[in-house]
Order: structure tokens, then sequence, then C-alpha cells
């Protein structure tokens, strides 16, 4: 296929939903059925989301912020998860403790932590960052230890024959061959991490972010910002998810993971 | 069977001592359902330094775990594995494996996989693509060096790996019926290939395999194992000279000679199950 071919069978049917969207969202509206205050027009959201954006308190300020948070919060969960998970992976005793301890945090909705977290570090940053934290860290702790866990045992039986062994065999071997389940891992645990934040930031507004615009539109009945921020709250996502979804098909492609055509 | 047991100084071996031998050797697993199965059952064997050495036997006779035993991925529950004279310890280099998927690296180029090996044995960073070089085009696979893995067919990908075993010049190669899964022509391309390479490196060889026909090409002996417990039933010395041929009418009347042998030690087995568990064979 050549490449503009391409790129139009990449955009199309992403255009297409949105038009699809819109039309149904504006039918509805034109009938007047719902409350025109409580369900502003595609138009209204448009300008709301156009008319903020720019500016020291506009959207895209405020989704850089936001994007930092997420982007720091999540190399925390990788720092703290990371070797959890190894360890996870490596002992049947963590395994049953603190992988269990694991399960039981994923089953948490993170935002059941801000009012403990508000408590010990006051309605501040510190707060965000740490609900943004406990929300991915088990994510990517489960998801390493499944990926080790999931070698084919024969490329291990492979590299033990050519003599290789203990720590060499496993920095050498077990991880690159977890990559593929690592990099899915994340995947996962950006979209929990991004949850998480979303919800701090509405109720700690002195974070500014994307959260905050949210809370700040819910006060003043403006409807149409609200609608545009959470606009903005999916473009962001579906950005990142981009980025993520581009790493893990270079990996994969690169390993004959990815059926061809 | 050939060998019998013999006391011997270790460390000292003889010059006319066996590269390998098994002595008594039994194994046991325990299935997760809890029930035993005894895999191997008092299984000797000596196999001669340079020897090509065929196992076949029925599915599910040991096979495998004998050569997981020899590769040290294993260990015995009764009797010895040795190596010159010595109890092998834990699987390395010495004793290249070929298993029957192909094992490459797939994050590594193929000449990469090659040269990872030669790393863990020792060879000197600078040395390394060179001598990977020159293996990859005893196989043929000089154009291929710098693919991935999955660009490669089956059959290609199981002679990098071969290419692989050669390159860290093992004392001895162990192979588990590593074309089985090939279609028939990739298979005796590949079986010519090896002999053809082993003609030059002469390494001692065990090699497992369902397929007679591929045994009796290929070994200096072919040893039948029979059902569970496997023990070794019968041998078979092929003395056609090499480099053989498919199209040999004496090697062919070899075939049938051990097939049939082969198919009277599985009636047999069967024969006495049926007697044990009437109904259940
Ligand atoms: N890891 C294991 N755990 C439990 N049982 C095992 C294990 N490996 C092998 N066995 C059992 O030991 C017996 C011998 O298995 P093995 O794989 O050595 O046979 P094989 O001759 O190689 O068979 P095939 O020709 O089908 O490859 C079988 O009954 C099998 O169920
Ligand atoms: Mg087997």
């Amino acid at each position: 296929m050549s490449r503009p071919r391409r790129a139009f069978g990449q955009v199309w049917p992403r255009v297409a939903i949105l038009v699809v969207l819109v039309l149904a969202w504006w039918a509805v509206y034109a009938t007047g059925l719902w409350d025109r205050v409580l369900l502003p027009s595609p138009a209204s959201v448009w300008t709301a989301l156009w008319s903020n954006l720019s500016g020291a308190g506009g959207l895209l300020v405020a989704a850089e912020r936001s994007a930092l948070r997420l982007f720091l919060g999540l190399a925390a969960a990788a720092v703290i998860g990371t070797p959890i998970g190894l360890a996870m992976a490596a002992s049947k005793i963590v395994q049953r403790s603190i992988g269990s301890l694991m399960v039981g945090l994923q089953a948490l909705p993170s935002i059941a932590w801000l009012p403990l977290a508000t408590l010990w570090f006051g309605i501040t940053e510190r707060a965000v960052f740490f609900v943004v934290v406990m929300g991915a860290t088990p994510a990517v702790a489960i998801a390493t230890a499944a990926s080790v866990r999931l070698v084919p045992p024969t490329l291990i039986r492979a590299a033990r024959t050519l003599g290789s062994r203990g720590g060499r065999l496993y920095v050498r071997v077990v991880l690159p061959a977890a990559v593929p389940g690592y990099i899915a891992g994340l995947q996962q645990a950006w979209a929990l991490a991004w949850r998480a934040l979303m919800a701090a930031e509405l109720i700690v507004t002195g974070a500014r972010g994307l959260g905050h615009f949210l809370e700040r539109a819910g006060a003043v009945f403006d409807t149409p910002l609200m609608l545009a921020t959470m606009v903005a709250i999916m473009l962001v996502g579906i950005g990142v998810d981009g980025v993520f979804t581009l790493v893990d098909r270079r990996v994969r492609s690169r390993r004959g993971l990815i059926p061809s055509g | 069977m050939s060998s019998v047991p013999s006391l011997r100084v270790v460390g000292r071996p003889e010059p006319t001592s066996p590269k390998l031998s098994l002595r008594s050797v039994s194994k046991t697993y325990r299935q997760s359902s809890g029930e035993l199965v005894r895999a191997l059952d008092d299984v000797t064997l000596d196999v001669a330094p340079g020897e090509f050495v065929c196992l076949v036997g029925p599915s599910g006779c040991g096979k495998s775990t004998l050569l997981d035993l020899i590769a040290g991925l294993e260990r015995p529950d009764a009797g010895q594995v040795l190596m010159n004279g010595r109890p092998i310890a834990g699987p390395g280099p010495d004793r290249a494996v070929l298993f029957q998927e192909p094992t490459l690296f797939p994050w590594m180029s193929v000449i990469r996989n090659l040269e990872f090996a030669l790393g863990l044995t020792g060879v000197p960073k600078a040395d390394r693509r060179e001598l990977a070089m020159h293996w990859l085009s005893k196989v043929h696979l000089s154009a291929f060096a710098s693919a991935q893995p999955h660009e490669i067919s089956p059959g290609m990908r199981q002679r990098a790996v071969l290419a692989r075993a050669l390159a860290c010049q093992p004392e001895v190669l162990l192979a588990d019926e590593p074309f089985g899964a090939l279609d028939a022509q990739s298979r005796e391309v590949l079986q010519r290939e090896l002999q053809t390479v082993w003609l030059e490196t002469r390494n001692t060889f065990v090699f497992v395999t369902h397929n007679v026909r591929e045994a009796v090409f290929l070994a200096d002996r072919v040893v039948l194992m029979s059902a569970r417990p496997g023990t070794l039933v019968a041998e078979h010395r092929i003395s056609s000279p090499r480099p053989r041929s498919f199209e040999d009418v004496l090697l062919a009347k070899v075939v049938v000679d051990v097939h049939d042998h082969l198919l009277k030690e599985v009636q047999k087995v069967v024969a006495t199950e049926e007697g044990v568990r009437p109904g259940l064979a």
C-alpha cells in the first residue's frame, strides 16, 4: 500500500466516528428534548474549548501541567513497581505476601486514597502525586511479575545450555524476553495513573490541572466548558496512548510478534 | 546391551574411555496430579568420543529426559551421568543442545545470537563477528546474518541454531528431534547439511528422533528405547560409509530392519500394558 493511502486508512475511521458523534449530539440538541443548559450545543463547546485554550489560565497550560504530573507519577510508579514485580516473579513468598497486597491495592480505586492523602500531606501537590503513584504502582508490579513469568521456558533452557546462568542469565535473557509484556503493563498503568490524577485534581484545585477546569466549570454551571475540558482530557489520553502504542509496535514487530498485513 | 558398569579411577580416564556414560540411570517425575511417573529405568549407555548415536523409541519413553540429563538440565534420581568420567553438574557450553523448536533469541539478529553464545564461551569481542560469520557460512546463512529470527523460515532458524551450537565448539552435541517440526523437504535438506558439517567437526553426537530413516541416515549406532519406563532394549550399528545418501539401497534395507525391530518392541509393550490394565491400552 502506498504511503498516502495508508495514512488515509489511519485517519478516516477516526474522523468518521467524530463526525457521527457530533451529528448525533447535535441532533439531540436540535430536538430540544434535553434542557439546552444541561446539554449545550457542539458549537458552544467548540467555542469554550477555543476561547479557553491559550493564556496563563488556559487549557493548554493546564494540560501541560497535568501531563507532567502524569509523567512523574508514572515514572515513580515504574521505579517502585518494577522491582516489586521482579521480586514477585522471583520468589513464591514475595508473590504470596506482597503480591496479594498488590492485588488488593489494585482493587482499590486510587481516589479512595485521597482523603487520607490530604490528611497526611494537606491539599497539596504532594497529595496528588501520592494518589497517582498509588494508582499506578500495583498495576506496574503485577504486569512486571506476569511478563517475567511468561518468558518461554525453552528460551531459558537454551540460554542455560549455552552456559548462561545466574544474574547474567537474568539480565541478558529473562529481562529482554519480558520487555513486550512489560510495555503492555505500562500501557495499562498510565491509564490508571491518568484517571487517578484527574480525580485528584478535581479536588485538590490548587494543583490547577485539567481536573481543576472541570471543578471550576461545575461550580458555575458552565456546561460547555465542562464538556470542553472532558474533550481535552480525552485528547491527552489518546496522545499518550499513541506514544505507548508506537513503542509497543516497534518492539513487537522487531520480534515478529505482529502478524504482517 | 553393550556396556557393563565397570570400576574406574575417576580423574584418570583411560585412552579408550567413553565421552559420555550413563550408569544405571533412573529418573522419576512427580506430575502435578501427585502421580509418580517413572521416565527412565536403569539405563546404561556409553558413547565413544566422536560417535554419532541416534536414540529412537515410542513417544513418552523418556528420550527427552535422557537428553536433559546429559545436558545437565535435570538430575538423575539414581545412577550416574558422566562426561569424560566426571559427573555432569549442570548445563554448560561444552554440551550444545538443539531443541525441537528453534531457540534463537527473538530480540537479537541471527548473527547477534551467535555472538552472544560466543561471548558466553569466552571468545573476545573482537573475534566474535568473524567466527560467527564463519559458522553461518557453513550452514549457508551468510546472507541472512543481520535478519531477525522471525524474518527467516523455520528450517533456516534451525540451521542458525546449529551454527550457534557449532560455533561454541562443544565436545558433545545433543539434539531433541530438531527437524521434527519441519516439512519433509526441509527436513531432508537439513539432514544432508548436518551430515556434511558433522563430517568436518566430528563432535560426539546424541540425536533423538522418532524417525528411523533419519536415525539410520545419520548414526553410527541406533539405540532403541522401550516405552515407559524407558530402558534401552536393542541397538544397531550402521556401518555404511559416509557420506551417505537417501538413495542408497543398502541403507534402505537397514531402515526396514530397524523399523521392524522397533515395531516389535512397541507391540510387546502394548501387549504387556493390556495385560496389566485390561481395556486401558
Ligand atoms: N517435567 C516433567 N514433569 C512430569 N513428568 C514429566 C516431565 N517431563 C517428562 N515427564 C514424563 O516422563 C515421561 C517421559 O517423557 P519424555 O519427554 O522424556 O519422553 P519422550 O521420549 O521425549 O517423548 P516424545 O517422543 O513424545 O518427545 C513421560 O511420561 C512424561 O509424561
Ligand atoms: Mg521428547
